[in-house]
């Protein structure tokens, strides 16, 4: 005779919850419990489905038997992490299936490794079959070019690192240029490197959560020629098949993790133990204020504003970028529970520390019809 | 984001483990601005604390500047995203929205109701467990309502949540809420939504969205939110048999071939019995693959498999549980929601995707349309833009699928236009029709080469396009005399002949353009395949359907013979009067004047008439014909 009471017991569902999901009395199901009577047959299905218990456990008379395999296991619900991995990875291979010549732009933040890790899980045992492409504006923090070699290098894969030349010639910076540096070393850039490489396809790290305009961004975006979107001509997206076909010289960016809010990026993180630039943790660093912003001295080109000296304070940073432009939080947070605690805990959101959002509300919608990512 | 638990100051460690258990339910909010959506999410969001301090206050100065809600926050601001929508007070697309809770996390598509927004709601309700259909309690069951349970229905989803809102508006009057349920069950009935939980709600008042309401004493069931966090999810029956369309070959070196894909049903261990569909061939699973190899894995997730054996099996195929795999057809009876500006036309051949496989399929029958406010059912010739039809299609080759009833994933697809590239339809596969199964290609000994060997020629097709009176038929003309004097087997078919006969129940439009383009077609590839040199003469204004007729006929068989003239100068020959007409409005839909010429892009002869004798254009011809070795004989 089985034990139902521990079965039950440790299926988590109460018998009195099982009576009502077969229709039965719960007198009945003490019955059952007890020995008294079998669980009648018809009802053995059900029940399995209810509460997980397989068939064979349930009536080992009527089923042991008859199963294909005794070690089939009824498999538990998927996670959330489950399944929005299964869908990244689902889009990444529709990409490298369908498209002529994908690249995977590669930022080195902590989107950007997740958005690798999955490529990574994609094409297991092998390699992603396409480049990653890092568009540098020469500002970018130290640490974070240290972290991109060894990563690649760790990978296996090819990495094209794209700079504006012609910027760098013209001297143009974060300090003297504002939004036209961003424009030019970022945005120009890009566009630049696609068009050299000739990509059809270049994956991002984009995520839905990140900014209200964003939030009916498709998977996958169009961009016409001259790389730009625009909302009314997007593609509906049913289920999960994704219309890859393209126009000569057009082009697609697609968003693998579009559905990840920054929780779960955090938590996968830390679930999948993926390496991330040691930045995101605290510790003590050179410091000045700037334009409301604590900006790390990451190096000698940081222009000191007048009467300060560089502090060292105890920071690290929510979102990486380009030095000069990304703004740190005072933080204690060492490790990656840390991390998550002190996220969920804060009161903004992480885009705040980005000084290229600090314009009209709807910035974000109109930097992306002129392509900047 | 602060969430509720203290467990997050208190033991991140605990935290962290009871959240990565958490599963995933996805929804839909079905009603228009009117019944307070935007609200609602706002609302959702705003109570499990998904908003940050900077973005509630922008939120508060938003209100004020251009909130509806006077000194109170506005929460429909904080899920308006474009700025056109912003400023029409309108959401226009589907928008995507996240939040979590300690038990679940969620994702909303926030889809417009109106009924220029099908297209939208369609999409949103492809992905979702749930939807959430929203009623004005002051007005009740509009016909909106009814279409989006119509829609909800339609795509599949079991789950409704009815939210009465603006219950604070009808002074939290049980009365009301037990007559618009009675309605709404009346009309859903038919519906075969297995589940329907009605909510009396307030998202401007926060009554039963994640607090239970003290207005409404008299209602004893969940709050939104509580439902929303428990609400079991089937995705699928239990036991539901393994597919899994693949997605990719993995090669990465000579020792391992796998096969990649997101699992679409059922669940799969190594060792398990599997065929691989359509050609049926059938193997064992070696292994299970993601990152390192699994014990098992089960539907929702993307993993690599590797079979026992080399067997033939490519991107496009499905692998199915060997005991009951998928069926396989090419002719189906579909539900088709068109999404596109440009109309629907039967006879024309579009892409169909479904799972990882890309065919040709054409509508053969549409069968009615179906008034999405009151499924009324009426004969249609054509689906314009968030139009639903019933159709048949025809496919170029087989396909393995299920029902979409039984599975979204291998019955779901999409059409999409060859020449613009756009998704212009979802579809649903309802069942593969019986003659696709019984009508099977009746084998004959003598061949087409054999045909073609006796009349010592090789067959081939020259299709004439142009404006009228560019000198199609003429032109045509002479080359079938040229050819006859050579020896050759000719036919020639003409555009107005074929209306006296073959085509005399088509009229203009561009529904009956298609099918009389894809009958001749039809016709030119049996008199080739009989041997003969056909010569079409058409004025086929449509490059699809050109293609399409190139796509019946042997690689090389079909040469597209463009005789070109400007406007001005056909219009000048008007040989048949009928520019004036057309000009006068006594002819609609005439090409070049009231209806499209789509000149073709790479024509295989390309005759300039404007500049040339009709003498002259034959003799180019039968010259390119020579030097594409069309005339020589078959003995060759």
């Amino acid at each position: 005779m089985p034990d139902l009471k521990r079965l039950f017991r440790e299926s988590g569902k109460r018998q009195s919850d099982i009576a009502a999901a077969v229709g039965r009395s719960e007198g009945a199901v003490s019955q059952w419990v007890s020995g008294d009577r079998e669980i009648p047959a018809d009802l053995v299905l059900r029940i399995e489905e209810f509460t997980g218990i397989p068939r064979h456990r349930l009536r080992p008379d009527l089923w042991e038997t008859s199963m294909t395999s005794s070690a089939r296991p009824t498999p538990p619900d998927l996670t959330h992490l489950q399944r929005l991995e299964a869908e990244s990875i689902h889009i990444i291979r529709e990409v490298a299936a369908e498209a002529r010549k994908p690249v995977m732009l590669y930022s080195v933040g902590k989107d950007s490794a997740v958005m690798l890790h999955l490529a990574k899980k994609a094409f297991a045992p092998g390699v992603p079959p396409f480049p990653l492409l890092h568009v540098n504006t020469t500002w970018k923090f130290r640490d974070m070019i240290t972290f991109r070699d060894e990563r690649v290098r760790s990978m296996g894969m090819e990495l094209i690192e794209w700079i504006n030349q012609e910027g760098v010639a013209q001297g143009i910076n974060p300090f003297d240029h504002g939004g036209a540096y961003t424009d030019i070393m970022k945005t120009v850039a890009l566009k630049a490197a696609l068009d050299h490489h000739g990509f059809d396809v270049a994956f991002g790290g984009a995520r839905r959560d990140e900014e209200k305009s964003r939030a009916k961004e498709r998977i996958f975006s169009f961009r016409s020629e001259a790389h730009r979107w625009d909302p009314k001509r997007q593609r509906p997206e049913l289920w999960n098949l994704y219309n890859t076909r393209i126009g000569n010289k057009e082009s697609i960016r697609v968003f693998p993790i579009s559905n990840w809010t920054e929780l779960d990026i955090w938590q996968y993180i830390h679930l999948e133990s993926i390496p991330i630039v040691p930045l995101y943790f605290s510790a003590e660093r050179p410091v000045v204020q700037h334009n409301g912003l604590t900006i790390m001295v990451d190096d000698e080109r940081m222009r000191i504003p007048p009467g300060q000296a560089p502090q060292m304070k105890r920071i690290r940073f929510r979102t990486l970028g380009c030095y000069p432009l990304t703004g740190a939080v005072e933080s204690e947070a060492a490790t990656l529970p840390e991390i998550i605690q002190e996220m969920l805990l804060t009161r903004t959101s992480e885009r705040q520390g980005r000084a290229i959002d600090h314009d009209a509300a709807a910035s974000m919608e109109k930097k992306k019809q002129e392509g900047y990512f | 984001m602060a969430h509720v638990s203290d467990l997050i100051a208190t033991d991140i460690g605990a935290y962290l483990k009871q959240h990565e258990t958490k599963s995933l339910l996805r929804f839909i909010t079905c009603g228009s601005v009117d019944d307070g959506k935007s609200t609602l999410i706002g609302r959702l969001l705003y109570d499990s604390k998904m908003i940050f301090e900077d973005q509630l206050a922008a939120l508060e100065s938003d209100s004020k500047k251009m909130g509806t809600q006077g000194e109170n926050i506005d929460f429909a601001l904080l899920v308006d995203g474009l700025a056109a929508e912003r400023e029409q007070g309108i959401t226009i697309d589907v928008a995507y929205r996240f939040f979590s809770t300690d038990k679940r996390k969620f994702i909303v598509a926030d889809t417009p109701g109106h009924e220029q927004y099908t297209r939208n709601m369609v999409t949103g309700a492809s992905t979702a467990d749930l939807a959430v259909i929203l009623i004005d309690a002051r007005k009740g069951v509009l016909t909106q309502t009814r279409r989006h349970s119509y829609l909800v229905s339609l795509l599949g989803i079991r789950n409704v949540v009815l939210a009465i809102n603006k219950m604070d508006a009808v002074g939290y009057s049980r009365e009301v809420f037990d007559r618009i349920l009675g309605d709404y069950m009346a009309f859903a009935a038919p519906l075969a939504i297995e589940k329907i939980v009605p909510i009396p709600i307030s998202a401007l008042m926060g009554d039963n969205i994640t607090e239970r309401s003290g207005n409404m004493s008299w209602y004893a069931g969940p709050t939104l939110m509580s439902h929303l966090e428990t609400v079991s999810i089937a995705r699928q029956p239990s036991g539901a048999a393994f597919r899994m369309p693949v997605q990719w070959v993995n090669r990465p070196n000579m020792n391992f071939r796998g096969f990649s894909g997101l699992i679409a049903a059922g669940t799969i261990f190594p060792g398990d019995p599997v065929k691989i569909m359509p050609s049926a061939r059938q193997s064992r699973v070696a292994s299970v693959i993601l990152d390192g190899e699994m014990p098992y894995a089960t539907a929702g997730q993307s993993v690599t498999i590797t079979l026992e054996d080399e067997v033939d099996c490519s991107r496009g195929d499905v692998i199915c549980a060997g005991e009951s795999p998928a069926e396989v057809s090419d002719q189906f009876e579909t539900t088709l929601v068109w999404m596109n500006d440009n109309p629907m036309l039967s006879g024309r051949s579009y892409l169909m995707k479904i799972g990882a496989k890309t065919v040709t399929a054409s509508v053969t029958t549409l069968k009615h349309k179906v008034n999405v406010n009151t499924l009324e059912q009426s004969a249609a010739r054509d689906l314009k833009l968030n139009e639903i039809g019933v159709c048949n299609i025809s496919l170029d080759q087989a396909i393995a699928f299920d029902p979409y009833e039984e599975n979204r994933h291998t019955g779901g697809f999409i059409l999409i236009d060859r020449l613009t590239n756009e998704t212009v339809a979802a579809g649903l596969i309802h069942f593969a029709l019986r003659r696709a199964q019984n009508i099977h290609w009746q084998s004959v000994d003598v061949g087409r080469e054999a045909r073609a060997d006796q009349k010592r020629q090789r067959p081939c097709v020259l299709w004439f396009t142009g404006l009228s009176g560019a000198g199609k038929s003429t032109i045509a003309n002479l080359v079938e005399r040229r050819l006859f004097a050579m020896g050759k087997h000719t036919y020639m078919l003409d555009g107005d002949n074929v209306r006296h006969g073959l085509c005399r129940d088509l009229g203009f439009t561009n529904a009956d353009r298609v099918e009389n383009i894809r009958r001749v077609g039809e016709v030119a590839k049996l008199m080739a395949d009989a041997g003969l040199i056909v010569l079409a003469s058409f004025i086929s204004p449509f490059r699809s359907e050109r293609d399409m007729v190139r796509r019946l006929l042997p690689e090389g068989d079909f040469l597209e013979v463009f005789v070109d003239v400007p406007l001005d100068v056909a219009e000048s020959r008007d040989p048949k009067g009928l520019y004036k007409k057309a000009r006068a409005g006594e002819i609609t839909n005439f090409t070049g004047v009231s209806s499209p010429y789509e000149p073709p892009e790479t024509p295989e002869l390309h005759i300039q008439t404007a500049k040339m004798r009709p003498e002259d254009a034959a003799e180019l011809i039968v010259a390119g014909l020579e030097a594409r070795g069309l005339l020589r004989g078959g003995d060759a």
